[in-house]
């Protein structure tokens, strides 16, 4: 881990994952207009794991939205340096027509995959987030953590492409929003550490949003908290050194709690 | 292959979370769930027939406004026998049939427009649902007038039963897909058309078929009401003829045995085509609330 860390350091400027530079995002126009995002600089570096905190109205999942590309910034730019991203929600959002190992497949037959390499494919997926055994169910005969690790094979499913990646490969990204917000404690505990270990198996750089300080200390390399209307990197934090998380936890806890009382004010 | 470092603890704490969490199954035996199904109806039909031979042997209307069971099924009976029965069910089943299927191409892509262009819904959603609940017995003049007394004039009358239903069947079923499916597909690198063929068009087939259930239904009944209202030699003999003879011929017993027929091919088509789709579309989505 530590040595990924240097990696990404020190690869941070050069060619970094994911690079958004002066990203500014409005909705509306005239006199509603409202701006979700200003003026937010920030880079990922390949294999890095981000966690961007904020409260609501901070436009994290509207800065997730632009770097997926379903969305396009009002100015600024952002520059992938990756395959297409894989996009995760809080809603497991999974075809309900569709058996897990088939929802899996979508990505693949959607980039145009045959049959014998899709099955593949997908059969390692399931078999990654340890869902081998269910393949043929349908998502309504799944628990919602398990809906939520099928989302995560299929998400991966669409970011990789085994075929064009055995040379010149390009580097993964994950981007999640909020997805174990709506699982309960127990599952939700369970699956970060399954994202954990996913994301050391793959060697994917992780966008990561959440509300949840302890979240975002536990699973991310770096926390950056964002300010509510408009969204702002408000600060930074490298939480990779675990002896003092329950320290860095209160301090952005502190941090988090001040950004939200000066909209008391406003 | 992806390389996975084994946690052995894990993995046991993470099987034993999805055995506690995932929704069991509990399905009754094939043959009770067919006892509780067939049964009811069964019972149901058995006595009405009673009721209706009691009140027969009462004798408190003359024969010729209530006759015995066993008058009617006499009638059919003749009818099978002399082969007429077979002819006069093709002629109406394949009518409905056709005018079903031309139907249905009409309404699915008028129902998409409307569900996707706003400007056509504004304009003919309105009168789309304004033309549901006109009774398409309703046009048969017209079309006679239009047409004369031929097969068109029937076919017209039973598209204006069939394509409001299917097309806002349609239309409701694409305004109920969960809006996150379309922004999944496009994350997932679904383009416009892979979006429509691939999530759109799925997900809208339980509303789709609710429709094409109803749109059946009244391409049935607009086809009866066509076909007794608009009676010629030219048109051969359908159901609602036959029906109409019986009235013509004050024969109450052929007029019963018309309504039956009527009344069994509805359902019939209705178990033997719709059900078993129904069915299976909503059970594989979990939809089983309603069937169970």
């Amino acid at each position: 881990m530590t040595t990924v860390l240097e990696v990404a350091t020190a690869d941070l400027d050069a060619d970094a994952a994911v690079r958004l530079a002066g990203v500014r995002k409005t909705f509306g126009r005239g006199r509603d207009i409202v701006t979700a995002l200003d003026g937010v600089d920030l880079a990922v570096a390949p294999g890095e794991f981000v966690c961007l905190l904020g409260a609501s109205g901070c436009g994290k999942s509207t800065l997730l939205n632009l770097v997926a590309g379903l969305d396009e910034p009002s100015a600024g730019s952002i520059t992938l340096r990756t395959s297409r991203p894989a996009v995760m929600f809080q809603e497991a959002a999974l075809m309900p027509w569709l058996t897990a190992a088939r929802n899996v497949e979508l990505p693949l037959r959607l980039a145009g995959l045959g049959r014998v390499a899709r099955r593949e494919r997908a059969a390692e997926l399931l078999d990654l987030v340890r869902l081998s055994g269910v393949g043929r169910k349908r998502p309504h005969e799944l628990s919602g953590g398990m809906r939520q690790r099928v989302a995560l094979a299929r998400a991966l499913a669409s970011a990789h492409d085994p075929a064009e990646s055995q040379e010149g490969r390009d580097p993964a990204l994950l981007l999640m929003d909020e997805p174990f917000a709506a699982l309960d404690a127990i599952t939700r505990d369970v699956l970060q550490g399954e994202l954990l270990r996913v994301w050391r198996a793959i060697d994917a750089a992780v966008l990561f949003v959440t509300h949840d300080v302890r979240e975002a200390v536990r699973l991310g390399q770096r926390v950056v908290l964002l300010s509510s209307r408009p969204g702002r990197v408000v600060q930074q934090w490298n939480t990779t050194d675990e002896s003092d998380a329950a320290e860095t936890t209160e301090e952005i806890t502190a941090r988090l709690r001040e950004v939200i009382s000066s909209h008391a004010a406003a | 292959m992806l390389p996975t470092q084994p946690s052995p603890d894990f993995a046991a704490l993470e099987a034993g979370l999805d055995a506690l969490d995932a929704p069991q199954d509990a399905r009754r035996p094939g043959w009770r769930r067919f006892l509780r199904a067939v049964l009811p109806p069964v019972v149901a039909l058995l006595l009405i027939l009673l009721v209706w031979q009691a009140l027969w042997a009462a004798a408190f209307w003359p024969e010729y406004k209530l006759p015995a069971p066993l008058a009617v099924w006499g009638a059919f009976w003749d009818r099978v026998r002399d082969g007429e029965a077979l002819s006069i069910l093709w002629t109406s089943i394949h009518r409905a049939v056709l005018g079903f299927l031309a139907g249905m191409v009409i309404a699915t892509p008028l129902g998409l427009l409307v569900a996707k262009v706003r400007l056509v819904r504004s304009a003919i959603g309105p009168l789309l649902t304004g033309l549901q609940s006109l009774p398409s017995v309703a046009w048969v003049p017209a079309a006679i007038l239009w047409f004369g007394l031929n097969d068109a004039a029937i076919y017209f009358v039973v598209l204006l039963g069939s394509v409001p239903s299917i097309a806002n069947g349609l239309v409701a079923g694409v305004d109920q897909i969960p809006p996150i499916l379309p922004r999944v597909g496009r994350a997932l690198g679904a383009g416009r058309l892979a979006t429509a063929t691939h999530i759109l068009m799925p997900a809208a087939l339980p509303g789709y078929l609710a429709g094409l259930k109803q749109g059946w239904a009244f391409s049935w009944r607009s086809l009866m009401a066509a076909e007794l209202i608009a009676t010629s030699p030219k048109l051969g003999i359908g159901l609602g003829t036959y029906l109409n003879q019986g009235q013509a011929f004050n024969d109450m017993p052929t007029v019963i045995a018309a309504i039956l027929l009527i009344l069994l091919v509805g359902v019939g088509i209705e178990l033997v085509v719709f059900r078993p789709m129904e069915r299976s579309v909503l059970r594989t989505r979990g939809l089983t609330g309603a069937l169970s």
